[in-house]
Order: structure tokens, then C-alpha cells, then sequence
């Protein structure tokens, strides 16, 4: 069976330990060298990228997220050990582990990292699909003529590389398309390489439940589970007519899915659907001061993504959670597309000061769906509030003190408050 | 109740009501029209609560009363009954049922109380004047193109109805805008109007009330309140609520140091723009006007989608300008126009531009840039 070395990069015939370093991180598959769809998921992305910067960390349980009413971004491993998890509310991830070392994320920094890493896989393909900061899918078909080596070994190259250089571990799915990949690189976490042929894919399946798929959530799985069906195997006995009759366009879906099928392209430019920012306050607020000064922080977050992703949204989306956690949610079609904090800030609080106000809230969201590209965006001024284009130049003047001088050069007083 | 009355005369009445009952209702009552028949008269009223329209025609009346019944309902009735017929409405007041009866037809329509149906309060006018229907139309058909569609900025909902300074003295002044564009439009003070407020009329109003205005010569009686407005034709009354809000300042939106000059035929315009904008494939599509002396060059560049170019003859004598605007607000205005040439007048290529027609001030509308 093709076994490769993932320290030394020695390709073999099997074994328990590398025939020429001696070391025991094999992966063995007999599809191994075959295979070229991939998904590379960083480990506890954040976290190991402070732990890199803060040796003192190192065998402390850190926790990347804001306050105590806020969530869990990432947890370090060893936080995990302790059941802390992504997503988790802070104050229970604090009561399960409270010797965490708790901090604050350091965007910048992280997205440095993720340019870099990103750097890395262009040298081995120009398929690569991002989905977020830490974990991107590469199509690597075709490729073993130019780099003279399969694409197993290319992959296993571009994690030690990415330890070597960034100090930063990853682990690797590799597998015949991009469903399988995904499920493939969580197998083995951390600094795993998993691989799924072909020729196993339904044995593999079967017995797993439905809720590996990605996409499926809590409602997802209810509405499954309401039809009987918890695992693959209970999906495969699924006829395509039945499937499609009970979940729509869904069903085709799933159909293909429990037999391990799935025709989507690895693809640089999936177009994103929406951007959004929220945060959860510290404690419930209903001042409208204070509220105010949130929606303009996350406006001004909304842009820069916006800006730094050269694109523009078409609706303004404003959500709010009140302390009973009813959700509010409000959206505003603009007539000229908008990438500036300054128009978004303004839609979303005119949406905000048409909610009846008064009752506390622990959650403000701000996003912007309905993308364009940044050309088609901000191409008309308004006639009924002729100092906006002065405030336009301002922002873009301050979008470019901070590009030269960091994010924290020019603030407007408002975000202070 | 019991009456009967001319098919032409009772779908024109039931018409203008079930176009103001509100299609999606959730108040039963509200999709009703109140029949009230006495003497020789019968009133069709209708309301949204926002707007009340009250029909008026002549009508053989056995025997006074009213009722109401689904507006829609009865509209479609009368709207298929043959030309010529004479339709009778009867209700014996205990059935809780409208006879309808035309011809060899006849129908039994559910009704619901009349005292459940929401009648508007009256209010003090403070001005009253009447104006020709001609008048009134030409002020609200050429500025309720640019009425606001944004909810949020409710006050922009309407056209603002007031008394200005006009370029030839006092005015009877509509103004509307969404902050892309804007229209004002004049026409010479009606007596009586001196002392009116300045009230938002409400889209819908607008619309239901250009209906009353087909009649050149008709007289219609405008009444101003600081809540209500109310046109009156001597058959049909609209009353509306006005948008509660301040309409912004809008003089200081129309430019006056405009001088670059270009004067060209609206329709052959308005055909060019239509023309080159159909390659570009966005919602908001961009033509750009390039000038040069006396040419006029429109094109359309989209990158997905392609090219376009036209040219047209104008009469330009300044130095070159380029500026671009989308061509859904150029149509709009260039189609305002119709005796002379359209006249714009540009500053710069980031400024808001005004047009007019010939040299006439009395219409006027301003547009904003876009960036191409």
C-alpha cells in the first residue's frame, strides 16, 4: 500500500515507521497518490497564532474571544480537553475551564497569517477556495507534472512548511471531492492527514450520522431526524423522488451526499452572500448613546471588510436581541450599493430608530447582503445631505492614514463611545 | 335599503373605492364599501383609514338605508355586467345579505354593519380654493415620479404641497424627491390659497387623486388642513391624512450657478439614453454623457455585458465635459417634457445638474451624478 513519510517525505511500500528517518507519521491509503481534492484546516488557528507570539502561553489553556458576555472564538487544545469549545458562552467556558488564559483577538495579525498561508497553497495551485481565515479547499488535479511529486506529498509539504515557517500547525483531508475532504481533515485533529478513497466512501459513510454534513444545523438535523433518518445508511435507503418530495432542492442534494457524491467546483471566487458583524454586550443596554456607539463600530467593521474584500453590499441588515432573546431583524434595500461605514452606519441607524425603543438588549448585529463589486458602489452622491460627500473623503482620508500607520491611527470620537 | 341604478354610473363610483380599499387587510370591514342611499342619491364611501373617498351619483332610491359590502366583490360584478344594464341594489336589513340583480343575474353579497364602518372625522380647513383639474394634473403628474419609496425616510413619501416665492411671484408649489432626484413644479397661487399649510400629500393619495383630474375644465375644490387634505370633484371627495413630518429643505438643493448649457430635443434624448443603456446589465445603469461642441456622445460601458455609444446633435458651447448619471432618473425627466427642448444645465461632473424645459422655470428638475 503507498505510504508516505509526513516528516521526512519519503514516499514507501507500507510500514509502521519511516524507512528512512525512522519516524512513525505515516499515512498509508492505497488511494493515496491518486487523490487530489484537499481541505486544509489550521489547528486552533488563533490560538497556536498567540502561543506562536507569547511562548509564556504555551502550555497554558487559551481562549481567543471578547468578555464575559461574549462567545468562544477558538479554544487551544488544551482548553478543549476541558470541553471548551468554539462558540461556547464565555462564562461557561470560564466555569469549565478557569484557569484559561482569556484574550483578546488580534485580527491584524491573524489575517497576516492567513495571507501567508495562503501564499503557500498559490505555490501548489491556483484552485484554492478559502472559507475562512484558517481552512481553504485546493483542487491539485493535474498538478503532479509541474511539482514532479503527487499531490499527498505536496500537502504534507505545505504543513510542515506552514510549521517550519509560521509556527502555525494544520491538518489535511484529502479525498475525490470536496464534501469528503472536509469530512476527512477533521478525523485526525491536530496535525492529521486523513485520506478517503473512492473505493471505501460508502462503508466509510454509512455508519456516520447526517450531521456531518456541512450546512446541516440543529434545524436541519431535526427535520431529518423527524423523517427517521440519523445516519448515511438511513439516507441511502432514501429514494431520489422521496428525498426530493420532502426537502426540496435539498433532497437532490442529499441524495448525491450519502453516496459520497458531489459535483461542486473548488472555486477561488464563490461569491459571498452577506458580511456581518455583531457583538454581545457585557451587560443588557437600552441606552441609546451607548447602543448608537455599536452601531457605528460595527458598521466601521462591516466596511473594512467590505473595503479590504473590494466589494460593496446593496442592503443594509440590522439585528438586535433583546434581553428575552426575541430577535428583531430590519433590512433596508439601498438605491447605490455601499461599501462606507459612514451610509451603512446610516441605514442601519435609521432602521434601529424605528424599532420601539426602551427595552434592554444584549445583542446588535450590522451586515450588509445582495454584493456587487466595489466599482458598481458608491457612484452617487445625495442631494438632501450635501456634507456627505465631505464625510466620504474624511473616511476614505482615515481608511488611509490606517492603512499606513495601523488600524488604531485615526479613530472617530463616536467609536469611543 | 333599495335602489337601482345606471351600470356606467355605479362602476365608475365603485371603482374609485375599491382601488382605495388596501388589497392585504386585516380589519374585515375595511375591504368594504358603504353604500348609502337617500333621497336621490346614493354615496359609495370607502377608506384605508389613511385615505376616505366618498362616490356621489344619481340613483332611483325606493327605499333609504345603507350597508356595506366587499368593494372588490362588487366592483368585479358590476365591471362584467353587459353595458346599459340597470343594476339594483337591495338589502332588507335582517338578511345581512345585498341583493344584486342586473338583468337575468342576480347575486346575494355577504354585508357587515354599517355602523362598524370607520367614518373620517372632520376637520377645520384652514384654505379652501379650487383650482382647473389641468392645474392640479400637470403639478402632481410631473413631480410624483421622484416621490421616495424608502420607509424609513417617511417624510419623503409624498409630494410637498405649498405656497412659495415662485421666478413670476407667489406659487402654488409641489415638490417631491427621494435624495437622487427632485422635481418642483409651480403654478400660479389660487385665491384662497394664500394662508394654506404646507402639507406632504401621500403617494397613494396621489394616486388615487389624479383620477378626479381627467376633465381639463373640471373645477376642483382643494381644502388644506395641517392633518387633512381634500379634493373635490361635484361627485367624488377625497380626504387624506398628510404625511406627519418635516419635508427637508429643499431650496438649497437646486443649484443656481449652473452654466454650462446644453439644450436638446427630449424624445430624441430619451430614446438615445434608452438605447445605449440596454447593454448594461445592472440595476442601477450608468450612462455617460460626453460633451463637446455642440455633440452630445452617450455611452454604456459594462464590463459583464458590453458597450454602447450614440450620438446626438445639441447645442453646447462650453468646454468639455464628461458626466454620468443613471439612465432610469434621465428618462424620467426628459419624459417631462413636452412642448420645447429640454435644458440642462451642468456644473461638474460631481455636481447636480438641472433641467427644464426651454427657459420656462416653472418646472424645474435636479439630478445627482453618478460616477462612471
Amino acid at each position: 500500500m503507498p505510504a508516505l513519510c509526513r516528516d521526512c517525505l519519503t514516499r514507501f511500500d507500507a510500514g509502521r515507521r519511516c524507512p528512512a528517518c525512522g519516524r512513525p507519521r505515516i499515512v498509508a491509503h492505497a488511494e493515496l497518490f491518486d487523490l487530489a481534492i484537499a481541505h486544509m484546516d489550521c489547528d486552533a488557528f488563533y490560538a497556536s497564532v498567540e502561543k506562536r507570539d507569547n511562548p509564556e502561553l504555551c502550555d497554558k489553556p487559551v481562549i481567543i474571544g471578547g468578555g464575559k458576555r461574549g462567545v468562544v472564538s477558538t479554544a487551544c487544545y488544551i482548553a478543549r480537553i476541558k470541553g471548551v469549545r468554539s462558540a461556547m458562552p464565555m462564562f461557561q467556558a470560564l466555569k469549565l475551564c478557569p484557569e484559561a488564559v482569556v484574550v483578546r483577538g488580534r485580527m491584524e495579525v491573524y489575517v497576516e497569517t492567513s495571507r501567508r498561508i495562503r501564499a503557500m497553497m498559490e505555490e501548489m495551485t491556483p484552485a484554492i477556495e478559502p472559507l475562512s481565515l484558517d481552512e481553504a479547499f485546493m483542487d491539485l488535479t493535474g498538478t503532479e507534472k509541474l511539482h514532479g511529486v503527487p499531490p499527498a506529498v505536496m500537502l504534507a509539504r505545505l504543513t510542515r512548511r506552514m510549521q517550519a515557517e509560521l509556527g502555525i500547525t494544520g491538518s489535511i483531508g484529502l479525498s475525490h471531492n470536496k464534501f469528503l475532504a472536509k469530512i476527512a481533515s477533521d478525523l485526525d485533529k491536530p496535525r492529521g492527514f486523513s485520506v478517503i478513497g473512492a473505493a471505501e466512501t460508502v462503508e466509510f459513510l454509512d455508519p456516520r450520522p447526517v450531521g456531518l454534513i456541512w450546512g446541516i444545523g440543529a434545524v436541519g438535523q431535526a427535520a431529518l431526524d423527524k423523517a427517521g433518518i440519523r445516519t448515511f445508511a438511513d439516507l441511502r435507503r432514501w429514494d431520489r423522488q422521496d428525498l426530493h418530495a420532502r426537502f426540496g432542492s435539498m433532497g437532490d442534494r442529499l441524495w448525491h451526499l450519502a453516496r459520497g457524491q458531489d459535483h461542486r467546483r473548488v472555486s477561488r471566487n464563490a461569491p459571498m452572500k452577506s458580511l456581518s458583524s455583531e457583538t454581545t454586550f457585557f451587560e443588557d443596554t437600552s441606552d441609546p448613546d451607548l447602543l448608537d456607539g455599536h452601531i457605528w463600530r460595527l458598521a466601521e467593521k462591516v466596511s473594512d471588510r467590505l473595503k479590504a474584500k473590494r466589494i460593496a453590499g446593496r442592503v443594509v441588515v440590522l439585528k438586535l436581541k433583546r434581553a428575552d432573546f426575541t430577535l428583531i431583524s430590519r433590512r433596508r434595500s439601498l438605491e447605490d450599493a455601499t461599501q462606507l461605514t459612514d451610509r451603512i452606519y446610516r441605514a442601519a441607524k435609521a432602521m434601529f430608530d424605528q424599532v420601539p425603543q426602551g427595552k434592554p438588549y444584549r445583542l446588535l448585529g450590522v451586515g450588509v447582503s445582495d454584493m456587487v463589486a466595489e466599482d458598481h458602489a458608491d457612484r452617487s452622491g445625495n442631494l438632501l445631505d450635501p456634507q456627505e460627500a465631505a464625510r466620504i473623503k474624511a473616511e476614505r482620508a482615515s481608511d488611509e492614514i490606517r492603512r499606513k500607520f495601523g488600524a488604531d491611527a485615526i479613530v472617530k470620537g463616536r467609536s469611543l463611545r | 335599503m333599495k335602489l337601482s341604478i345606471e351600470r356606467a354610473a355605479l362602476l365608475k363610483a365603485v371603482s374609485q373605492a375599491q382601488s382605495v380599499v388596501e388589497r392585504r387587510n386585516t380589519i374585515p370591514i375595511l375591504a368594504n364599501v358603504l353604500i348609502e342611499a337617500e333621497g336621490d342619491t346614493a354615496s359609495f364611501r370607502a377608506t384605508d383609514l389613511d385615505i376616505e373617498v366618498v362616490d356621489k351619483c344619481a340613483a332611483q332610491v325606493e327605499r333609504a338605508g345603507a350597508t356595506t359590502v366587499s368593494a372588490v366583490t362588487l366592483h368585479e360584478i358590476v365591471r362584467k355586467l353587459p353595458d346599459g344594464a340597470l343594476v339594483s341594489l337591495a338589502d332588507d336589513g335582517t338578511s345581512g345579505r345585498l341583493e344584486v340583480n342586473a338583468g337575468r343575474s342576480s347575486f346575494s353579497l355577504a354585508t357587515l354593519p354599517r355602523e362598524d364602518f370607520p367614518v373620517m372625522t372632520t376637520t377645520e380647513y384652514s384654505a379652501n380654493f379650487s383650482a382647473p383639474a389641468k392645474v392640479l394634473r400637470r403639478l402632481f403628474d410631473k413631480s410624483k415620479f421622484a416621490i421616495s419609496t424608502e420607509e424609513t425616510r417617511y417624510y419623503l413619501n409624498g409630494v410637498y404641497m405649498h405656497v412659495a416665492d415662485g421666478e413670476e411671484g407667489r406659487a402654488l408649489r409641489c415638490v417631491a424627491t427621494d435624495g437622487h432626484r427632485l422635481a418642483r413644479v409651480d403654478a400660479p397661487l389660487p385665491q384662497g390659497a394664500e394662508n394654506m399649510p404646507g402639507v406632504i400629500v401621500p403617494r397613494k393619495t396621489v394616486g388615487e387623486m389624479r383620477k378626479l383630474l381627467d376633465d381639463d375644465d373640471m373645477s376642483i375644490a382643494v381644502s388644506v388642513s395641517e392633518t387633512k387634505v381634500r379634493f373635490a370633484t361635484p361627485d367624488i371627495t377625497l380626504t387624506s391624512k398628510v404625511i406627519d413630518g418635516t419635508f427637508p429643505d429643499y431650496t438649497r438643493v437646486i443649484p443656481t450657478g449652473n452654466t454650462r448649457r446644453m439644450e436638446v430635443d427630449a424624445a430624441e434624448f430619451a430614446k438615445a439614453v434608452d438605447l445605449v443603456a440596454t447593454v448594461s446589465s445592472e440595476r442601477s445603469r450608468a450612462v455617460k454623457l460626453a460633451l463637446d461642441e455642440d455633440r452630445l456622445v452617450l455611452s454604456v460601458n459594462a464590463p459583464d455585458s458590453g458597450a454602447g455609444e450614440a450620438e446626438l446633435a445639441v447645442a453646447y458651447g462650453d468646454e468639455r465635459l464628461e458626466i454620468g448619471f443613471n439612465a432610469k432618473y434621465l428618462l424620467e425627466i426628459a419624459s417631462q417634457v413636452d412642448r420645447e427642448n429640454a435644458v440642462f444645465l451642468f456644473n461638474s461632473s460631481g455636481d447636480p445638474t438641472l433641467m427644464r424645459e426651454g427657459n420656462d422655470t416653472s418646472a424645474v428638475y435636479v439630478v445627482m451624478p453618478m460616477r462612471v
